[in-house]
């Protein structure tokens, strides 16, 4: 089996702003009240006009900025026409021939050990209204669908990629570092099960045989409802286009484009029964909305609030913090919040990667144990910081980090997790780090004039016996680390 | 003195003086619409109840010397195209039949605040497609002037309405000359504001590029008042202008001091009646004897006009009527077959012939493979007949033309050959396709007694110069004050 899968991905992303795209209603996922996030406007009544909202567009712009598109000065609203329920005015606004941005990238990292990247190109990101929601009559007696119109209106990016994915697995990784993006710049909860973030690929398979490439038709997979299934789909998808191939040796351009959909259950693609009509949308400019022109001013300003970018902040913690691929990618990954978490914790204790090693490592594990998010963890950044930077300035060992993160995160009052409590703990338990090497040493021989028994039989070659020595020594100085004990121990039991 | 005929003038000076309560005033229309609208049928719903009870609600605030409004106890026509809360808006279709809008138009808005009186709806063709009230799925209009014949349209009903005394004011709406010509068939005075001087919201839509609400009053200082009110900047209207009002009514008795008339050369094409070419002449005289001068400019792309209308305008209804499918409100056929079938009758049954007609040319138009052809084509003429326009108010303030070729139609004889009542719209549709403002004064009779009508238009946002320049014509001539027997 020798082929090459071709993936496109078009991606329906749901703007974060608290109305609709063309009116004031809330964008709420709200399915159980069906149609009370409505009005004349998003219902399509007689007589309504849209009116622009203009913090969807400045979201957009945003949005397209960051994967590097660009973006035109003049665009405008077009009708795209057809008749479904879901679509109260026969009509959807969208943009046709002068989207607002266009050619653009994102690079997604295709080897997660190397760290090796491939630029996914963009070909254009429209502006639109969401359509409302049909539920169809499942049991088969034939009952009215209806029709909920609360999604009706609610902002939504189309961003079109070029057909530069390779595999399931990288339309999975454009997928995820899309997201990501959309997630660090707050455009979008990208919320799969709500719908905030849609799917659809467009596949066809490269039949390497004798030398010769051979394209089959192309396939637009409808209905993916997690990055799971995006994979699973084209994985299916690609194997039956080589199939069917093998059986009647179609190939790209001998049929028009087919849309299938996929069925989670059973793990396959199914035909679709193509929209009536559907070919010919009659696009036209919305005469009820004005074109949008974009001056250099406003621009800059996008970009000069612009957030630092997942892929940058990567490299920058890989520089930074001097940490691998792997592990920049851990935190990266994980969402904004858990990056920013892992720098303020750096900036507090002043070793990056310190705190990069405690968040992936005991933050992490604690979350998944205790089924916590980052931002509902007990101990955030202030406090976590102020431990390990006691652990920097060598006042408590790691062991007793450790020790008090375990005991302030057990805390039956988590209010009383605070900077002072950590103080606290130390000096309750005595944690201390005992710089003073004079002191230590006092101690130490104290321990060895009154285990004599135990000196002799360390120097009679009984090496286990130092075991008890160091416990001693360290049980009267709670603080001490026990590598310094050891060492000084040894030096004066060699005396 | 009478109330019905009387102007709004002097019925607001009357109501401010005591002489007369608005409770007075709206009863002598509605007795007025009791006797008479079984012969003109210009009111789809008489508002006999609310109409009452906005009339004593401005009469109890005026004897309490409280503060009212521009147009305190006026009673004001609706065409039934404009959006009026709880209160049935039709646009004359079967589609609409029941439809009662959960919320009132921008103008419709601005009258309540003004204090106007919402009498009733009036009756139009079938969502403002025609020239002649006669799509209506309801009724059909007839002129006051002549019973056999039209009142013009789309806007005959509240063309009808004034006309006949049913109501002082009345509101109305334009896409290619649904204002100017019902006036000038009519003979009262009918404005077309600037394409974004009145915000559209409310206003169930027809060409969106091209409509535009505007007054019909039984004079120039009544249309004045009327804009004044419905004009004015709409966050709702995303093509409403943000500019300010100018008080029309405070300035529009002012003569206009070298005033510079135009006319069009192509404008005197065959097809243009005797008569009503003669009147045209004689309205410049008028002016030239008022101390104006007449120019000659041209208007090349003028023979392109109905073209280019009757492209854009079919395609953006086709557009704009597509949310008519039986869904969600409006109209859905008892029996079908499935949900396409559900569409194709439910608007087979709901829309009439005419609005097909539009529907489907509208939809070939921006059909694939055509819409360069015909719907981009007709945009770059619109931006030269734009151009033309742009140069002649460049030496020109108002351009006199016919409000129409030929006198009203009879009725019905338009009803085989629609082409030829397209035709008829070639000296109001330049006004939409530039959106320039334009007003439709009465200025005389044909031998057999029907009105003519004369257009003046003004560069945009010139409603102000439009109507001083109007007053000027109506008050050195008689028309205004004959009114319609019946």
């Amino acid at each position: 089996m020798d082929y090459t899968t071709i993936i496109g991905l078009e991606v329906h992303v749901q703007l974060q702003t608290n109305t609709k795209i063309f009116c004031g209603c809330s964008t709420k996922f709200n399915p159980d009240n069906p149609n009370v996030q409505t009005c004349p406007v998003c219902l399509g009544l007689p007589g309504s006009l849209p009116v622009m909202n203009r913090h969807a567009f400045d979201l957009a712009v945003k949005t397209a900025t960051a994967i590097n598109c660009q973006i035109a000065r003049f665009t405008k609203w077009d009708r795209k026409q057809y008749y479904y329920p879901d679509l109260p005015k026969g009509y959807q606004i969208s943009q046709y021939d002068l989207p607002f941005s266009h050619d653009g990238w994102l690079e997604i990292v295709i080897n997660k050990e190397t760290g090796e990247k491939k630029k996914i190109g963009i070909i254009r990101a429209h502006l639109e209204e969401d359509a409302g929601k049909n539920t169809h009559d499942e049991t088969g007696r034939g009952h009215d669908s209806q029709v909920d119109l609360n999604r009706a209106g609610t902002p939504l990016l189309e961003i079109v990629s070029h057909p530069d994915l390779r595999s399931a697995q990288e339309a999975k990784e454009y997928l995820e570092e899309l997201k990501l993006l959309l997630t660090y710049l707050e455009v979008s909860d990208c919320n799969m099960q709500e719908g905030s973030l849609r799917c659809d690929a467009n596949v066809n398979v490269h039949i390497h045989r004798d030398g010769q490439k051979i394209a089959t038709p192309l396939v637009e997979i409808k209905n993916l409802n997690s990055f799971r299934n995006v994979e699973l789909a084209i994985e299916f998808e690609a194997d039956r286009q080589y199939r069917q191939w093998q059986q009647d040796g179609m190939t790209f351009g001998a049929v028009l484009k087919e849309t299938r959909g996929y069925d989670a259950v059973r793990n396959i693609t199914v035909a679709q029964r193509t929209k009536e009509n559907a070919s010919d949308y009659r696009y036209f400019p919305d005469p009820d909305l004005v074109p949008v022109t974009i001056e250099e001013a406003y621009l800059q300003n996008v970009i000069d609030s612009m957030v630092e970018f997942p892929a940058a902040r990567r490299t920058r913690f890989i520089q930074q913090y001097q940490l691998s691929n792997y592990d920049a990618a851990v935190i990266i990954d994980q969402g904004v919040v858990f990056a920013n978490f892992v720098e303020h914790v750096a900036k507090i204790c002043g070793d990056g990667k310190q705190a990069c090693n405690w968040v992936t490592q005991d933050v992490l594990r604690e979350m998944n144990d205790r089924k916590l998010t980052i931002e509902g963890f007990p101990i955030q950044p202030p406090v976590l910081g102020e431990i390990l930077k006691r652990v920097n300035d060598k006042k408590i060992t790691i062991k007793s980090g450790r020790e008090i993160f375990l005991n302030l995160l057990n805390s039956e009052d988590l209010s009383t997790i605070s900077v002072a409590r950590i103080d606290q703990i130390i000096q309750e338990q005595g944690l201390s780090i005992v710089a003073d090497s004079g002191q230590l040493e006092a101690v130490i021989v104290g321990v060895l004039a009154k285990n004599a028994k135990a000196v002799a039989d360390f120097k009679g070659g009984k090496q286990s016996a130092v075991g008890s020595l160091i416990g001693q020594a360290m049980k009267e100085m709670k603080g001490a680390d026990p590598a310094t004990v050891r060492e000084l121990l040894l030096k004066k039991l060699a005396e | 003195m009478s109330i019905i005929g009387a102007t709004t003038g002097e019925l607001l000076s009357r109501l401010e003086r005591g002489e007369l309560t608005s409770v007075e005033l709206t009863t002598a229309y509605l007795d007025r619409i009791a006797q008479q609208d079984d012969r003109v049928s210009a009111f789809l719903t008489v508002n006999t109840a609310e109409a009452l009870q906005q009339a004593a609600d401005v009469d109890r605030r005026r004897q309490a010397k409280q503060p009212v409004g521009l147009l305190a106890g006026i009673p004001v026509a609706i065409k039934d195209v404009l959006c009026t809360k709880g209160l049935k808006t039709t646009c004359a279709s079967r589609m609409l039949a029941n439809f009662i809008p959960p919320y009132d138009a921008h103008v419709i808005t601005q009258l309540r605040n003004a204090d106007a009186v919402l009498i009733g709806k009036t009756n139009m063709d079938e969502f403002a497609m025609g020239s002649t009230t006669e799509t209506s799925a309801f009724k059909i209009t007839r002129n006051p002037w002549d019973l056999d014949r039209t009142p013009g349209g789309s806007s005959g009903g509240s063309a009808a309405a004034v006309a006949a005394g049913m109501s002082p004011l009345a509101l109305g709406t334009d896409t290619g000359g649904s204002i100017r010509q019902p006036a000038g068939f009519c003979s009262v005075v009918g404005m077309k504001p600037t394409y974004g001087r009145v915000s559209r919201f409310g206003m169930v839509a027809y060409g969106s590029s091209l409509d535009q609400i505007g007054p019909f009053a039984n004079d120039v200082n009544g249309a004045a008042l009327l804009a004044q009110v419905i004009a004015g900047h709409d966050g709702r209207d995303s093509t409403s202008v943000n500019a300010p009002v100018p008080a029309y009514s405070q300035t529009v008795n002012q003569p206009l001091a070298g005033l510079r008339v135009g006319i069009a050369k192509e404008h005197f094409v065959e097809g243009l009646n005797p008569e009503v070419e003669q009147t045209l002449r004689t309205a410049l005289q008028v002016y030239k004897s008022l101390g104006a001068e007449i120019k000659e400019v041209s208007l090349p792309h003028t023979s392109y006009g109905v073209a280019v209308y009757y492209l854009i305008a079919p395609s953006e209804a086709s557009s704009n009527l597509a949310r008519y499918d039986g869904v969600h409100y409006g109209h859905r056929a008892e029996q079908f077959s499935n949900m396409i079938d559900m569409y194709a009758t439910s608007r087979g049954e709901g829309f009439g012939s005419e609005v097909k007609r539009r529907i489907m040319l509208g939809t070939y138009a921006l059909s694939a493979g055509y819409y360069d052809a015909y719907y981009l084509k007709a945009l770059k003429v619109r931006r030269l007949i734009r151009q033309d326009y742009d140069k002649a108010f460049e030496q020109i303030d108002v351009l006199a033309s016919p409000a129409s070729p030929n006198p009203p139609s009879k009725v019905g004889e338009y009803s085989a050959n629609p082409l030829a009542m397209y035709l008829e719209d070639i000296y109001t549709i330049g006004a939409n396709l530039a959106g320039l403002p334009g007003i439709s004064v009465p200025a005389g009779f044909t031998e057999a007694g029907l009105p003519v009508g004369l257009q003046l238009l003004a560069a945009p946002f010139e409603e102000e110069k439009l109507l001083r320049a109007a007053r000027m014509y109506e008050l050195a001539t008689k028309w205004q004050g004959q009114r319609a027997a019946l």
